[in-house]
C-alpha cells in the first residue's frame, strides 16, 4: 500500500514526500491506540499538511487474541462463546454464523420456532449495534447527547437479552440445532412493547441528527466511495449499500427463515458519510418490522433439534455467511470429523471495511478522518480477532 | 492615591476574586446538571444536596493531583500558559458593572478595555499548545489561534456598533442607553427606555452570540479542544492545578460572554425592571444595587444555560467550515450591521428602522448559508428496496404480488 516506505520518523511507515515549500515538513500525527475516537485499540498514522491528511497508515493487532487458532482446540459448542467475543456488540449475529455453518456441515435444521427466536434476537442485536453506532458517531462529531439516548434504548434491548439468555452481552445462547432454552412466556408482548420504544428512540436520533445543518455539513460529500470501488475493496454491509450496491445476504442468499419475511433494504447512492449513517437509521427501522413479522409467525414448538448433545460433524468443508450489522460475516470450517474443527477461518466485515480507510481519508481534514472511521463502524474485536 | 484607596482596591479585587471563584463553581454544577437533564440523566447527586458540593470535591481533587510536566516540554512556557489564559479572564470582570456605577473599576473606556483584554487569552492557549511538545496540543493551539483571532473581528465590530449607538465607550452608558436614553437623550423614540439593544439591532446580537460561542470554544465551535480529534487540544498534557487553572479560565470566559450579552444587549442590571421603579430614585442605595446585581446575575445565568443547551444539542464544525463561516458570513454581516447603525444615526431615522432593515438581511443570510451548500434534498439519496417488489435479491417464492417498480432499483446498478 505504501510505496517508498522509509523507516524514518520513529519507525513510521507513512510515505515521506518532500514538501513543495522549502524548509517545511509534513507533520506526523499518531492517532491511537489510545485515542477516544478510534473505537478501541486502533492506531492510524497520519501525515498531515496543516490539517489536511496526505497519507494514512492503519495499524491493527492490538486486540489480537488468536481466536481462529483457539477455535481449533475447542469443541463446537465452546466455539460459540469465542464467536460472542469477535464483534462484541452484535453477539447474536456472530453466534448465528457459527451455528449455521456447523448445521450446514451436519445437515441438520433447527426447529421453526428456534429459527424465529434466532431471527428476533439477531435483529434486536442489529438495532442495538446500530444504536451504538449512532451514539459513537455523534460523539465523534462532538454531539454528546445522542449517545445517552441510544444507550438508554440499548439498555432495554440488553434487558430483554438477559431475560432470554441470562447474559447482557456474551450470551452463548444459540446451539447447533436450535437455541439453549425457550423464551419466557411474556417474551412476545415484551418484544412488541420494546419495538414501539425502539421505533421512538430511533426516530429521536433521526430527528436530532439526520437533517441537522452542522451534521449535514460534516457528513455529506465526506469519504465518498463509488460502488465499484466498494466492491473492489470487498466492503459489505451498510458501507457497501450506502454506495448504491444493493447487496444483503438476508435477501441475496436468504438463510434461516428470512425468506418468509418481507422487509426493505435501504440503499444509498452518494456513498458518503451521510448515506452510511442514514442507511443504518433506515435499516434499524426495517429490523423493527422484521421483529414484528417474526413474532407474528411464532408458534409453540421445540427449540432444539433432535441431535446428539456434542456436535460431531462429518469430515468436510463448509462456508456459511450471514448479514451482520457491520456486513457480511463469513466462517469457513474444515472438519476432519470429531468434535472440533481442523481449521476455522473468519471473514470479518469490519476488517474488510477498514481496508478502504486510506482511500476514503486522504485529502480530507483530520476531523474528517474521525468521522469516516466512525461511519466504517469497526469493532476491533473482530478486526484483530 | 491614599492608603484607603489602595485598601479598597485590594478589597474589591479580593471580593471579585472570591465571587468569581464561587461563580465558576456554580457554573460547573449548572452545566453538569443542565446537560444531565438534556440527556435524561441525574447528573451530580451524591456530594451534598442535589450534588451541590460536587464542584468543591472536584476542585479539591484537582488541587491535590500530581502536576505532571512532560519531559520534552518547554517548562517556562508550560508553566506560564495557564496564567496567560486565566489572568485576562479575571481582569475582564474589573469593568463589568453590577449596578449603577458599581464595578471594581468604573472605566470610561470600558468597551475598549474589554476588547483589549479579551484578546490576550489566545496567547496562553498557543503557548500551552506549543510548550506541551505534543502534536495534539500543537494542532489544538494553532486551531485556537486561528479561531479566536478570526472571531475576535466580528465581536469587535459589534461592540463598536454598540458604542456608536450610545455615543460612548463606557459600559454604564451602554446600560443606560439600553434603558433610559439613546445617545445624548436628544432622540425622541417610541418605547424609549424600554427597548434593549437586542431588539434595536438583532443582527448585532446574533453575530455577537455566535462569535461569542466561538470565542469560548464552545459547541459547535469547540474545535480547539475537540476530544474526538485533538483529545483536549492545548490542555492535553496538563493535569492537576495547571489544568484546573485552564478550566477556571474557560468557565470564567463563559461567564464573561454571558455577562457581556446581558450588558450590551439586555440592559445589564437594569432592564426590564429598573430597580428605581421598585425602590425609588435612590440609585446608589445598597438595596437597589443588591437587587440590580442579583437581577444581572440571574440574566447572566440564563444566557449561560442557553450556551450549555447548545452544547447538549449540536455537533461540532470542522476547522475550514468554521473559518469560512467567520470570514464569509459573520464579518461581512458585522460590517453591514455597523453601516446600518451609522446610516440610521446619521440621517436621524427612527431607531425602529434598525430591526426593520437588519432582520430581513439576517434571515436572508441564514437562508443563503443554508442553501449555499445545496444539501437540502439529502434524504432522497437513500431509498428502500424491497424484495417483495422484486427490487433486490432473488425473487420471493411466496411474494405478495406488487407492481414491479421499474428498472432503477435492480440489483447491480
Amino acid at each position: 500500500m505504501t510505496e517508498n516506505a522509509t523507516p524514518t520518523n520513529m519507525g513510521s511507515t507513512v510515505t515521506q514526500v518532500p514538501s513543495p515549500e522549502p524548509g517545511t515538513v509534513d507533520m506526523m500525527v499518531n492517532m491511537g491506540p489510545q485515542h477516544p475516537a478510534t473505537h478501541g485499540v486502533f492506531r492510524m498514522e497520519l501525515r498531515v499538511d496543516g490539517e489536511q491528511i496526505q497519507d494514512l497508515v492503519p495499524h491493527i493487532g492490538y486486540l489480537h487474541r488468536g481466536s481462529e487458532k483457539l477455535c481449533e482446540h475447542e469443541s463446537y459448542s465452546q466455539i460459540i462463546t469465542l464467536f460472542d467475543r469477535l464483534d462484541y456488540v452484535s453477539n447474536f449475529n456472530n453466534e448465528l454464523v457459527i451455528v449455521s455453518a456447523v448445521e450446514k456441515l451436519m445437515d441438520v435444521a433447527p426447529p421453526p420456532r428456534a429459527e424465529l427466536i434466532r431471527i428476533i434476537m439477531c435483529e434486536f442485536n442489529r438495532i442495538a449495534s446500530h444504536l451504538l453506532f449512532y451514539g459513537t458517531f455523534a460523539i465523534d462529531m462532538g454531539a454528546i447527547t445522542p449517545l445517552l439516548y441510544n444507550f438508554r434504548d440499548r439498555e432495554k434491548i440488553q434487558a430483554l437479552f438477559e431475560s432470554v439468555s441470562g447474559a447482557r452481552m456474551m450470551h452463548n445462547y444459540f446451539r447447533v440445532g436450535g437455541v439453549k432454552q425457550d423464551v419466557a412466556d411474556d417474551f412476545e408482548s415484551r418484544s412488541l412493547a420494546l419495538c414501539n420504544e425502539l421505533e421512538y428512540g430511533i426516530g429521536e436520533t433521526d430527528r436530532l441528527l439526520t437533517e441537522n445543518e452542522i451534521f449535514l455539513e460534516r457528513t455529506s460529500g465526506i469519504g465518498v466511495i463509488s460502488g465499484e470501488d466498494a466492491l473492489d475493496w470487498g466492503l459489505s454491509g451498510p458501507v457497501l449499500r450506502a454506495s448504491g450496491v444493493p447487496y444483503d445476504v438476508r435477501v441475496d442468499e436468504p438463510y434461516s427463515r428470512y425468506d418468509e419475511l418481507d422487509f426493505g433494504i435501504p440503499v444509498g447512492s452518494a456513498g458518503d458519510c451521510w448515506d452510511r449513517f442514514y442507511v443504518r437509521i433506515l435499516e434499524a427501522r426495517e429490523s423493527v418490522s422484521i421483529i414484528r413479522q417474526a413474532i407474528a409467525l411464532m408458534e409453540p414448538g421445540d427449540t432444539m433439534a433432535k441431535i446428539r448433545r456434542i456436535a460431531r460433524p462429518p469430515a468436510g468443508e463448509v462456508y456459511a455467511h450471514c448479514e451482520n450489522p457491520r456486513g457480511d460475516l463469513g466462517v469457513y470450517i474444515v472438519s476432519e470429523g470429531g468434535d472440533r474443527p481442523y481449521r476455522l477461518k473468519v471473514r470479518p466485515p469490519s476488517f474488510c471495511n477498514l481496508q478502504a480507510l486510506r482511500d476514503l481519508t486522504v485529502g480530507h481534514y483530520i476531523a474528517d478522518a474521525v468521522v469516516i472511521l466512525g461511519t466504517l463502524d469497526i469493532v476491533l474485536g473482530e478486526v484483530d480477532r | 492615591m491614599s492608603f484607603t484607596d489602595i485598601l479598597f482596591a485590594f478589597a474589591g479585587l479580593f471580593g471579585l476574586f472570591s465571587a468569581l471563584a464561587v461563580g465558576v463553581l456554580s457554573l460547573t454544577w449548572l452545566e453538569r446538571k443542565t446537560l444531565a437533564r438534556i440527556q435524561q440523566r441525574a447528573g451530580p447527586s451524591v456530594v451534598g444536596p442535589h450534588g451541590l458540593l460536587q464542584p468543591f470535591a472536584d476542585a479539591m481533587k484537582l488541587a491535590t493531583k500530581e502536576d505532571i510536566i512532560p519531559a520534552y516540554a518547554d517548562k517556562l512556557l508550560f508553566w506560564m500558559a495557564p496564567v496567560f489564559v486565566a489572568v485576562p479572564a479575571f481582569l475582564i470582570w474589573l469593568a463589568i458593572p453590577f449596578g449603577d456605577r458599581v464595578a471594581v473599576r468604573v472605566l470610561d473606556l470600558g468597551l475598549l478595555y474589554l476588547v483589549a483584554i479579551s484578546g490576550i487569552g489566545v496567547v496562553g492557549l498557543l503557548m500551552g499548545g506549543w510548550a506541551s511538545s505534543s502534536r495534539y496540543s500543537m494542532l489544538g493551539g494553532l486551531r485556537a489561534a486561528a479561531q479566536l483571532v478570526s472571531y475576535e473581528i466580528p465581536i469587535v465590530i459589534v461592540i463598536l456598533s454598540v458604542a456608536v449607538l450610545v455615543q460612548s465607550l463606557s459600559l454604564d452608558a451602554v446600560i443606560g442607553g439600553n434603558t433610559i436614553t439613546i445617545g445624548e437623550a436628544t432622540r425622541d423614540l417610541p418605547g424609549q427606555g424600554l427597548i434593549p439593544f437586542a431588539f434595536v439591532m438583532p443582527m448585532g446580537f446574533v453575530i455577537f452570540f455566535i462569535a461569542g460561542l466561538a470565542e469560548l470554544g464552545r459547541t459547535p465551535f469547540d474545535i480547539h479542544h475537540a476530544e474526538s480529534e485533538v483529545v483536549g487540544g492545548p490542555f492535553v498534557e496538563y493535569s492537576g492545578a495547571h489544568w484546573a487553572v485552564f478550566f477556571l479560565a474557560e468557565y470564567l470566559n463563559t461567564f464573561v460572554i454571558s455577562a457581556l450579552i446581558i450588558v450590551l444587549f439586555f440592559g445589564g442590571w437594569s432592564w426590564p425592571n429598573p430597580p428605581e421603579s421598585i425602590f425609588g430614585n435612590d440609585l446608589s442605595s445598597t438595596t437597589t444595587n443588591f437587587v440590580g446585581g442579583a437581577w444581572f446575575m440571574f440574566k447572566t445565568y440564563i444566557v449561560a444555560v442557553t450556551i450549555f443547551w447548545i452544547r447538549g444539542t449540536y455537533p461540532r464544525l470542522r476547522i475550514d467550515q468554521l473559518m469560512t463561516f467567520a470570514w464569509q458570513v459573520l464579518i461581512p454581516l458585522a460590517f453591514v450591521n455597523f453601516a446600518l447603525i451609522a446610516v440610521v444615526l446619521f440621517y436621524d431615522w427612527p431607531l425602529w428602522m434598525m430591526p426593520t432593515l437588519s432582520l430581513p438581511i439576517l434571515i436572508g443570510a441564514a437562508i443563503g448559508v443554508q442553501r449555499g451548500r445545496g444539501v437540502r434534498d439529502r434524504p432522497q439519496t437513500v431509498r428502500i428496496l424491497r424484495r417483495s417488489a422484486g427490487e433486490i435479491g432473488r425473487p420471493m417464492p411466496n411474494a405478495p404480488t406488487q407492481t414491479q417498480i421499474s428498472g432503477e432499483g435492480q440489483a447491480g446498478d
